[in-house]
């Protein structure tokens, strides 16, 4: 089990897609040192950026020691087994895996879980922009896995998301599941506007505030409570809109009664 | 510069060579008699196929519509990329590689001769810069002139002469080397918001059909004595039923056939060959199109086989794309080209278990083998709109053998595979066969003399692949075929030898090929023309023309029409 330690502090970005567990499989220090990262424009290795170190105890597979906050791509693709950083991640933390988990206890940068389509990843800080989403021109973002969040998180998170759950246990920003198709989203806190916008399918929940509901959504029901897993409820009770209907959605968006005395006006409606 | 190819098993359909141990000797870019000299540089070919160089008679690969759909598709481009070499640059995309990466590709496959289906005149001369920068082939572009106002006010005066030399100017104008035309009448209606129905339906703001523009433009194509016919995609295309369409369009050109000389290329067959009157309902008519095709003389067709993968169609039927677009509700690019043609991009991914996408493979397939003429019927995937040119290796095998394609059925859609003709057709093209529908039979329906064929006075354009006609059965190893074919062990242009085991050795810039057209009396650029220039166009007539030095390598084919 490995334990890498930022050697000093970094200026540049790092471009580390050889952090991952399948990478790291069957290599010993010395050949997981000599791994090959871009530092801001010049190729380094692992062992000059990282202390490297082999933990015999029972360890997750990857631990990271330090701040990694300019250090990029980790756990990009990867297929299984554990990374654990004590400290900040840099941007695409865990982008297009499909299996294991990267546990954070910092903040991470924008594209955490960018296509993602399996795997779980738990960030204890607070997370960038673009949390689960398509990458630039792509039409299909998160496809499965779980993501949990227990800081804030930035906008346009969980663009042309196609399945799995995120759970967000602070605010959300503006454009939440933008294009969604299927899947959960949970937000505790408030959320940002336009949530849902031009989503086709799937579930967004938010329990705290939300300044307003898209006007092409349509108001539906009032449920009492509302499932966010196979073993977890959530209870409300909940305004149901659907929309996008500029888009033909059928999307569903959950919206805390309790927390939005403002959006009773459309209770007329129902 | 002499070359010779020792005792590959040659396969050149044209001359009647079929699978013959022999010698191919080339010299100053020609195939010669014989070399002589020592110096002459020896390829062994012993045990390998030696076919001429591929041609492919439609593939969207440059112009302003291609380039559009690169911007469209980023994804397209972050999943596909080549590092640059001390040989080749580098390039990006995989339904749409850019310019550089589409020429090294198409010449690791074998092949040395392209035809660019779809220049709307105005563009001509951006697809002019991409097909310079599109080396190691020869090529060519088809301007679109089907719904051009010029051709359509002729057309309704049934002034033949006139718009014969408008055709023969727009050839010499844009530089292009045959007549395409794209959904005749209905991009003219689609820039009004609608389209035509039948070959019988009026064109709006037009006293014409599109069968009137069928059957006038056929007649200038003889007229102008064309080397190839006109190049067709039919009306309603892509719509359920609408094989009877196709059948229409074949049965109103068959009276202006002579000698048994095809004066039709019907492209992309298998997206006019639906039968039904829903998608739930669509089905195969391939049955009945190769009825009526093997029964006549006057067509050429192509497949444009449906590949299961992620692409890009883009085609100037803008009416089909806006019908794609909201079927798959994914991005959508719309143009109109001001008075000449429309232009429709949308993504598409065909999926094995999607009815309508199995069905389609299985019509594309079932059309190839149902049609016995192997000089009839060509192997092409409409690149981009079926699926991407890299996949033709796939294609030879599914053709080549049963079980490959068997292979590939039973993974599909349930009820596709109950309702596909597949299973009954025992056929198995032969490489000979394979031969004619990617290159010999091509470059015969382009009417190329020197391109498709390995005789004496040919241009030295030569594939060897590395598959032994006597030691393997290519209905059974499909897979050593197909790998084959993906890599050619040599591909020679212009007596260069430019791949080498599927690698890039030598870097070679193709010619572009276009037509001079000599008319008796040539259009008269005179203020009229000048004039509705200023009030059709957005550009001046100055800027219209392709001029001769914005061809990179420019290699005019002189015609004398009997106007």
């Amino acid at each position: 089990m490995i334990v890498l330690t930022p050697l000093r502090k970094f200026h540049f970005p790092v471009m580390a897609e050889c952090i991952n567990p399948s990478v790291f499989q069957g290599k010993s220090t010395d050949e997981i040192a000599a791994l090959a990262l871009w530092e801001g424009n010049k190729q380094k290795k692992l062992g000059d950026l990282f202390k490297v170190e082999e933990d015999k105890a029972e360890s997750p597979n990857i631990t990271i020691n330090g701040d990694a906050g300019e250090v990029r791509r980790i756990g990009m693709g990867m297929k299984d087994g554990e990374i654990v950083i004590h400290g900040n991640a840099g941007m695409h933390l865990g982008a297009k895996m499909t299996g294991g988990k990267i546990t954070v206890h910092g903040d991470v940068g924008g594209w955490a879980g960018a296509e993602m389509k399996g795997g779980v990843i738990e960030i204890h800080g607070n997370v960038g922009d673009y949390l689960a989403s398509s990458y630039r021109g792509s039409s299909v973002g998160m496809h499965g896995g779980k993501i949990i969040v227990h800081g804030n998180i930035g906008s346009d998170a969980a663009v042309s998301m196609h399945g799995g759950t995120i759970k967000i246990y602070g605010d959300a920003g503006q454009f939440l599941g933008f294009r969604m198709r299927d899947g959960t989203i949970y937000v505790e806190k408030d959320a940002g506007t336009r949530v849902g916008a031009c989503m086709a399918g799937g579930k967004i929940v938010v329990a705290g505030f939300l300044e307003e509901v898209l006007p092409t959504f349509t108001i539906d029901s009032v449920k009492p409570k509302v499932k966010v897993e196979e073993t977890e409820t959530v209870s409300g009770p909940f305004y149901v809109f659907l929309g996008d209907l500029a888009d033909n959605g059928k999307g569903k968006l959950f919206v805390s009664k309790g927390n939005n005395p403002h959006l009773s006006q459309y209770e007329k409606f129902l | 510069m002499e070359l010779l190819i020792k005792n590959g098993f040659v396969y050149d359909p044209i001359n009647g060579v079929d699978g013959e141990k022999m010698d191919i000797a080339i010299k100053n870019g020609k195939i010669v008699k014989s070399v002589r000299g020592r110096r002459a540089k020896k390829i062994d070919a012993s045990g390998m196929t030696v076919m001429p160089g591929g041609v492919d008679i439609h593939c969207h690969i440059a112009g302003s519509e291609v380039n559009s759909g690169r911007l469209l598709r980023p994804e397209d481009h972050a999943k596909d990329f080549e590092r640059k070499t001390t040989i080749t640059r580098s390039g990006v995309g995989y339904s749409i590689p850019s310019t550089f990466t589409t020429g090294y590709r198409y010449s690791r496959m074998g092949y040395t001769t392209l035809m660019n289906p779809s220049m709307p005149p105005l563009e001509a001369k951006h697809t002019h810069e991409e097909l310079n920068d599109t080396p190691m082939l020869d090529k060519a572009s088809y301007p679109l002139l089907g719904d051009w106002w010029f051709v359509l006010e002729y057309l309704q005066k049934g002034d033949l002469k006139e718009c014969a030399r408008y055709v023969a100017w727009m050839m010499d104008t844009t530089k292009g080397y045959a007549i395409k035309i794209v959904n005749p009448g209905g991009l003219e209606a689609w820039g009004f918001g609608r389209n035509v129905h039948s070959i019988d339906d009026q064109v709006p703001g037009f006293c014409i059909t599109p069968r009137e523009i069928i059957r006038g433009l056929c007649k200038v194509n003889k007229m102008l004595n064309l080397p190839h016919t006109i190049h067709l995609h039919t009306n309603n295309l892509g719509v359920p039923g609408n094989y009877v369409t196709t059948l229409e369009t074949m049965k109103c050109v068959e009276d202006l056939a002579t000698d048994n000389k095809p004066v039709m290329h019907i492209t992309h067959l298998q997206f006019s060959s639906f039968k039904g009157d829903g998608w739930t309902t669509m089905g195969s008519a391939a049955e009945e199109i190769a009825k009526y095709v093997n029964n006549h003389s006057h067509l050429t067709l192509d497949m444009g086989q449906v590949i299961f993968t992620d692409t890009t169609t883009m085609t100037a039927d803008g009416p089909f794309q806006y019908t794609l677009y909201e079927l798959s509700g994914h991005k959508w690019v719309n143009h109109d080209v001001e008075t000449e043609t429309s232009t429709g991009i949308v993504p598409y991914h065909y999926r094995r278990k999607n009815y309508v996408n199995a069905t389609q493979w299985s019509i594309g397939l079932e059309l190839a083998l149902l049609i016995y003429d192997p000089w009839k019927m060509f192997m092409t995937t409409d690149h981009p709109n079926a699926g991407p040119f890299t996949a033709y290796p796939k294609i030879i095998a599914w053709l080549i053998s049963k079980k490959a394609r068997m292979a590939t059925l039973k993974r599909t859609h349930p009820k596709a595979i109950k309702r596909s003709l597949l299973p009954s057709i025992k056929r198995e093209l032969s490489l000979y066969e394979i031969a004619i529908v990617t290159r010999a039979g091509q470059a015969k329906a382009l009417g190329l003399k020197d391109k498709g064929h390995l005789g004496v006075g040919a241009d030295a354009d030569v594939a060897v692949y590395n598959v032994n006609p006597e030691k393997i059965d290519p209905s059974r190893k499909y897979k050593t075929v197909r790998r084959a074919f993906t890599n050619a062990a040599y591909t020679i242009k212009d007596g260069k030898v430019v791949v080498k085991n599927g690698e890039i050795v030598q870097y070679a810039d193709g010619r572009t090929i276009w037509l001079d057209v000599k008319t008796a009396e040539q259009v008269k650029v005179d203020d009229e023309i000048k004039r509705k220039f200023k009030e059709y166009w957005t550009v001046e007539y100055e800027n219209y023309p392709v001029a001769d030095h914005y061809l990179k390598v420019s290699n005019p084919i002189t015609v004398k029409a009997s106007v």
